[in-house]
């Protein structure tokens, strides 16, 4: 339904060219979640808002690269046809429901608005949807809420109307970017929920983008993970999880709090800052913060190749080189713990 | 907003105290005799001493302030040495011009400065903006008085399409009123539009990429509607506070504008006054636009508050 | 930050209509107090590029020579608000104590519109350069009291000052050392507002003639003399406006180009992208 060819978005900044989102190239089928995961400024943000085609333009141009959805390519479409699909095919849920919703308007308002921009429909009819809206995303009281300023909501209800807002239309892809980052640990379950039972219900497709690997796992079939630009390993959740083949996948993944960790190591950071995306290192762009870099590394920039049916990573290490560098990090952890006790 | 509105208010008193022991001391610490100021230098001591203790001179400084205060409560802002009125009755015959110009002048700035901004911020990415910046820039830069001669010179001599002196008032007609006051309407409109106009951009610049926007965008809003709708109305409530501060420069500036368009207001019966030495007459003005200006700020601070529903609820 | 084109060229036209000014006395070819009754109200010509006064004065010697008192009074006034404000705002910002007290005398000195406030006291104090000075000052500090104070509420809270403060530094060394640096560019953006403002104020008050004695060229005394002579002799009411209008635009600008270059964030929409990507952060912690 949408597929994303060799994306290239660019930021002109005054410092010089940011390559935010650099060949980046997956797909997306009906009703499957698929889960973006990386860093902050690992480009995430920009990949969601190019297939919006929300950028703000300039600074941001795309090269190259074509954004399919059911066979037009976004990034051709007059300004007009794109406010067609957005909110109505395609919507967004975004990071931060504080400063999401305008405060000087009502709730109802706002979602009316979502519902009126698509739908030719009374006032009446109008309000009658968002009601049912508010209801759909579990706000008690709707009739009363829609009268209601955002300030008067919390975080976690606020997302919800912005999930109402965004389902508004009946989309049939719903981006969210780091949709429950900005809130409390119950509440994001919540939230959570709340998405997958939309899903259900409506069989809408989820792009979730999130830095978060629980969240990811938890919500996601596909997953793409996503180092300064560049998608590095993609997969199904099982690839990523369990057969993961690419050292930053295999760090994010690290310094993920384990419940059930007899090894008790302490948190796992990854050394260093994500790549100057304006000139990136030369090789692999994560080689300088990689443990298992090479001479090769420095020089060889690697490309997506097959692992498995559907997986893919982009890293010169073989599987066998892979695994016994990760055996030697973890003896020698162990060590040094001890040395700790 | 009653909670918010009862304090706005409170905190009017301590205020409107610090302004009247202001014009209360802008006169009576000045160097020299009050009375012999009035009198003029080659008066007679017993003259002087008659007229001291007419108006109180001979008390203590605080007991004559207290006096003054008093009377002030009662609506008796004393008497003009010039022509004997009594100075709340000279303000009012005076208060009509003064404010049908402000009145004008406000609606002119807002009218043409709205569009402006609007206009400038759809078209942020173009030449247009720094142009409208220096323009703005050199808004502020122009003196008042000289804007109205060469205003005058233009439009009331070489092309004479208005008349350059008079006031008729609203009840001779509407065509006629608008007729005498849109020339220095225009001369005050001039300066205060640039301020408004470049603090409107500024905050819906500020405005314009914040999450809200995305999510109006995000839901297929045309760009028109998210500037109008969206940006427009959160810009707004920042701006309310500079309205403040345009008026202020529109009550400084009808005072000079009075004087050259010969528009009998308050602001030329101040100039008078200070001419003639009418110590009295000039405290009421002062005191009396001091008193409007805090009164129009405190409207404005609730303007602001029915603005932001995040207040109006509080 | 007088290393931007757009800075520097106001900067140095004031310095240059500085030195023109104080120096006049030598390069001017006709004295401008020179009278010559057969030479009134000439327009413009090779001889007196602004033409001539009712007194028969060259116009561009008495614009030049005007300057002096103008930009006296804008400069005394901005260094006076200047001194008292950074003082008084200091105070205000610092001491909780002291804030209500100081804020509620400004605020009342606020309530009046500062060129009224500046037209009563010098109606009180008789009009003169120094009386003009005095009022004009006393119309705009306030307004430098609130700038300094709010800089200094957001400055004060960092974690030096406290720091600072933990460790016994007096609190006059922790106002100069610590907090006034770190207000300064407020300080200069607003004092060079306040020049312009002065300028302005200056020959509106000696336009209507309440302000610096009638004998001593200012650009407002030449204004409040050409009125008469509008339509017969625009040139004389023109030119000096034109320096007015020149010099304070140079003023606003160079406050305007000012703030820009103290505030990173105030016209880098481009420049605050990169934030995102200098923040270091730990996933998932």
């Amino acid at each position: 339904m949408l597929e994303v060819k060799n994306l290239k978005a660019h930021i002109d900044t005054a410092d010089g060219v940011v390559k935010a989102v650099d060949g980046v190239s997956f797909t997306i089928k009906p009703g499957e979640t698929v889960g973006i995961v990386g860093e902050s400024g690992s480009g995430k943000s920009v990949l969601a808002h190019s297939i919006m085609q929300l950028n703000p333009k300039p600074p941001t141009f795309y090269p190259e690269g074509e954004i399919l959805f059911e066979g037009k390519n976004l990034l051709q479409l007059k300004e007009k046809e794109l406010q067609n699909i957005r909110g109505n095919e395609i919507a967004m849920v975004y990071q931060d429901p504080m400063s999401s919703l305008n405060p000087v308007f009502k709730i109802g308002d706002q979602l009316m608005e979502a519902i009126l921009t698509h739908q030719h429909m009374p006032k009446s009819k109008a309000k009658m949807r968002a009601i049912e809206l508010l209801t759909d995303v579990g706000i008690p009281d709707p009739e009363k809420r829609l009268n209601a300023y955002p300030h008067q909501f919390s975080g976690g209800m606020r997302q919800r109307v912005l999930i109402a807002i965004a389902l508004a239309c009946n989309p049939k892809i719903l981006i969210a970017d780091e949709p429950t980052t900005a809130l409390d640990v119950t509440i994001q379950a919540q939230i959570l929920e709340l998405m997958k039972s939309i899903q259900d219900k409506y069989g809408t497709a989820i792009v979730l983008i999130s830095h978060d690997l629980g969240v990811i796992a938890q919500m996601a079939e596909k997953v793409l993970v996503m180092y300064s630009g560049r998608i590095v390993e993609k997969g199904s959740v099982e690839d990523i999880f369990y057969h993961t083949s690419m050292p930053y996948t295999w760090s994010l993944l690290r310094s993920l709090p384990q419940i059930d960790a007899e090894s008790r190591h302490r948190l796992f950071n990854i050394e260093g800052q994500p790549p100057n995306l304006i000139h990136p290192p030369n090789g692999c762009n994560f080689h300088p913060r990689c443990p298992f870099a090479t001479e090769q590394c420095k020089m060889v920039d690697p490309e997506l190749t097959k692992r498995s049916a559907n997986h893919y990573a982009a890293c010169l290490l073989s599987e066998v080189e892979f695994k016994e560098g990760k055996k030697r990090i973890e003896n020698a952890e162990k060590e040094g713990g001890l040395k700790h006790v | 907003m009653l909670h918010y509105t009862m304090r706005r208010i409170l905190a009017m008193i301590p205020v409107l105290f610090i302004v009247s022991v202001i014009v209360f001391m802008i006169v009576h610490l000045t160097p020299g005799n009050p009375a012999f100021l009035i009198l003029g230098e080659d008066s007679s001591p017993e003259a002087v001493e008659q007229l001291e203790q007419q108006l109180g001179l001979d008390q203590p400084k605080v007991i004559q302030y207290f006096d003054w205060l008093k009377n002030i409560f009662i609506g008796d802002l004393g008497q003009s040495i010039y022509s004997e009125e009594s100075v709340t009755q000279i303000i009012s015959e005076r208060i009509g011009p003064t404010f049908s110009l402000m009145i004008i002048s406000i609606l002119l700035t807002l009218i043409i400065a709205i569009p402006i901004a609007i206009f400038i911020v759809w078209k942020r990415n173009t030449f247009l903006d720094p142009l409208f910046l220096s323009g703005s820039l050199l808004g502020t830069s122009i003196p008042e008085f000289w804007l109205a001669l060469l205003l005058v010179l233009g439009f009331g001599v070489s092309i004479p399409i208005f008349p350059v002196a008079g006031y008729i008032p609203l009840t001779d007609g509407f065509l006629s009123w608008i007729h005498h006051l849109l020339l220095p309407s225009i001369v005050l409109a001039a300066v205060e539009v640039g301020l408004i106009a470049r603090m409107l951009r500024d905050s819906m610049l500020e405005s314009v990429n914040q999450d809200y926007t995305k999510t109006a965008r995000g839901k297929g809003v045309k760009e028109r509607k998210v500037l109008m709708k969206h940006v427009f109305s959160n810009a707004l409530i920042p701006t309310t506070t500079v309205v403040g501060v345009t008026i202020a420069g529109l009550l400084g500036g009808t005072v000079i504008i009075e004087t050259i368009f010969t528009i009998p207001g308050i602001g030329q019966l101040l100039i008078d006054s200070i001419h003639r030495r009418d110590y009295p007459v000039i405290q009421g003005v002062i005191l009396f636009i001091a008193f409007i200006y805090v009164l129009i700020n405190l409207l404005v601070d609730l303007l602001y508050a029915f603005l932001d529903p995040r207040i109006r609820y509080d | 930050m007088l290393r931007k084109k757009r800075n520097l060229i106001p900067f140095l036209f004031l310095i240059l209509l500085f030195l023109a000014t104080i120096t006049a006395s030598w390069w001017l070819p006709v004295s401008p107090s020179f009278m010559d009754s057969s030479l009134r109200l000439m327009a413009p010509s090779s001889e007196h590029w602004f033409g001539t006064d009712h007194f028969g004065r060259d116009i561009f010697g008495q614009t030049i020579i005007a300057a002096r008192v103008s930009l006296l009074v804008g400069f005394t006034v901005a260094l006076l608000s200047t001194i008292l404000g950074t003082v008084t705002g200091l105070i205000a910002g610092y001491y909780k104590k002291l804030d209500s007290i100081i804020m509620r005398i400004i605020d009342g000195m606020l309530a009046f519109p500062s060129l009224l406030l500046a037209l009563a006291l010098v109606a009180a104090l008789g009009g003169s350069i120094t009386n003009i000075i005095i009022a004009l000052t006393f119309s705009f500090w306030p307004v430098m009291t609130r700038v300094v104070r709010s800089s200094v509420l957001q400055v004060k809270n960092i974690q030096y000052v406290e720091a600072a403060k933990t460790s016994g530094v007096k609190d006059p060394v922790i106002l100069s050392r610590y907090i006034l640096p770190n207000v300064l560019s407020p300080i200069i953006v607003q004092g060079t507002f306040i020049f312009a403002k002065s300028i302005l104020a200056e020959a509106a008050l000696s336009f209507l003639g309440v302000g610096v004695e009638p004998s001593i060229p200012t650009w407002g005394n030449m204004l409040q003399e050409a009125q008469i002579y509008m339509t017969m002799a625009p040139w004389f009411s023109i030119f000096p406006g034109i320096f007015i209008v020149i010099t304070v635009l140079a003023l606003n600008i160079l406050g305007d180009g000012l703030r820009d270059a103290f505030d990173p964030y105030a016209k880098g929409k481009k420049k605050a992208k990169r934030r995102p990507f200098k923040r270091k952060e730990q996933i998932a912690s």
